[in-house]
């Protein structure tokens, strides 16, 4: 009766943690079995609460890592080392344990195959997680719009789900490039730099073509890469944006 | 410090509305400027969370919690429009 008359809202519900995969040194993929969940769309996130024994209580957003079709709900969080939250997810959490979450949200940061493209994903450090979501819905639904990802990390080993999108690269039409901005492996052929609009001009598809472009990262890495497609002639209007910050 | 955006008060913006909201459309009171609340200026660590335009800084949005309650302050915008 309760569950009935609360449809619709955005309750927080306990989700029983089933699995836990360390992507990274840094980052944790988490996967959850929330009791009510009716399904989400690639881009949006959950908001995470935390409750300590005296009462005080810490909330952050996380975005889903996995596509609608996953049958599964997938964080991926990064450890934050001041962070109020992320250190106890990544270090702390165990398989078994339950989380209070409440989600899905939003419905700025979304793609669906009916939105088309060419569909340009733009991602910083942990940005790459709803893009990464994003990549695998389009891969579950064979849509056949040309797809580009350009992932942006430090150095290699920071580089989240990077067989995967290893993978995406070689196996499927997706164009995957990554530039690591600190360290680079020997006989690295990527990019080497930070992002600024000579890279995102060279990423990108020109103006003309019209691509619909997603940009997740840390809030100076999204305005970069947002000015730099606006300075190229994209339309505003299809540059969507994901900022996160150390809050 | 930096400057988060709409989505990241979606969750906020939910409860309060009883729907999603960062696909509406907004007028600033101040500039005239129109923009999508995702894309808005979001600080979270005001006392409560504030959303400003992007173009003039006028503060449209101020959500505060407050023993269970949510109070949504809005008079910052000349118009919102659901999406």
């Amino acid at each position: 009766m309760e569950r009935a008359a609360l449809r619709g809202r955005l309750s927080w519900q306990l989700a029983t943690v089933v699995e836990l995969v360390e992507q990274t040194r840094r980052t944790k993929s988490i996967v959850l079995d929330p009791p009510d969940w009716t399904g989400h769309r690639a881009g949006q996130h959950v908001d995470v609460r935390l409750t300590a024994d005296d009462g005080y209580q810490a909330q952050r957003s996380y975005s889903i890592a996995s596509a609608p079709e996953d049958g599964h709900l997938e964080l991926t969080v990064e450890r934050l080392d001041d962070g109020e939250v992320s250190p106890y997810l990544v270090d702390d959490l165990r398989s078994g344990d339950q989380l209070e979450l409440r989600g899905p949200i939003g419905g700025y940061f979304v793609w669906e195959r009916s939105l088309g493209g060419p569909l340009l994903l733009i991602g910083g450090g942990s940005g790459i997680v709803p893009l990464r979501a994003m990549l695998r819905h389009h891969l579950a639904t064979a849509s056949d719009v040309p797809v580009r990802m350009l992932y942006s990390a430090r150095s290699l080993d920071e580089v989240i789900y990077r067989e995967e999108l290893m993978r995406a690269g070689a196996e499927h039409a997706v164009d995957v490039r990554f530039t690591l901005t600190r360290k680079q492996p020997a006989g690295w052929d990527g990019y080497a730099r930070r992002i600024d609009r000579d890279l995102i001009g060279e990423v990108a598809w020109p103006a003309g073509d019209r691509p619909l472009v997603y940009i997740c990262g840390p809030t100076a890495f999204v305005e970069t890469a947002a000015e730099a497609l606006v300075g190229l002639g994209h339309e505003p209007g299809r540059v969507r944006t994901e900022r996160f910050g150390p809050t | 410090m930096d400057a988060l955006d709409g989505n990241a008060i979606a969750g906020q913006l939910v409860v309060a509305f009883g729907h999603e909201m960062t696909t509406a459309s907004g007028v600033c009171g101040r500039c005239g400027g129109q923009a999508l609340l995702a894309e808005t200026n979001v600080y979270l660590r005001a006392p409560g969370s504030v959303a400003r335009c992007r173009a003039c800084d006028n503060v449209l949005v101020v959500m505060v919690e407050v023993r269970g309650y949510t109070v949504v302050d809005l008079t910052g915008f000349s118009a919102l429009e659901p999406a």
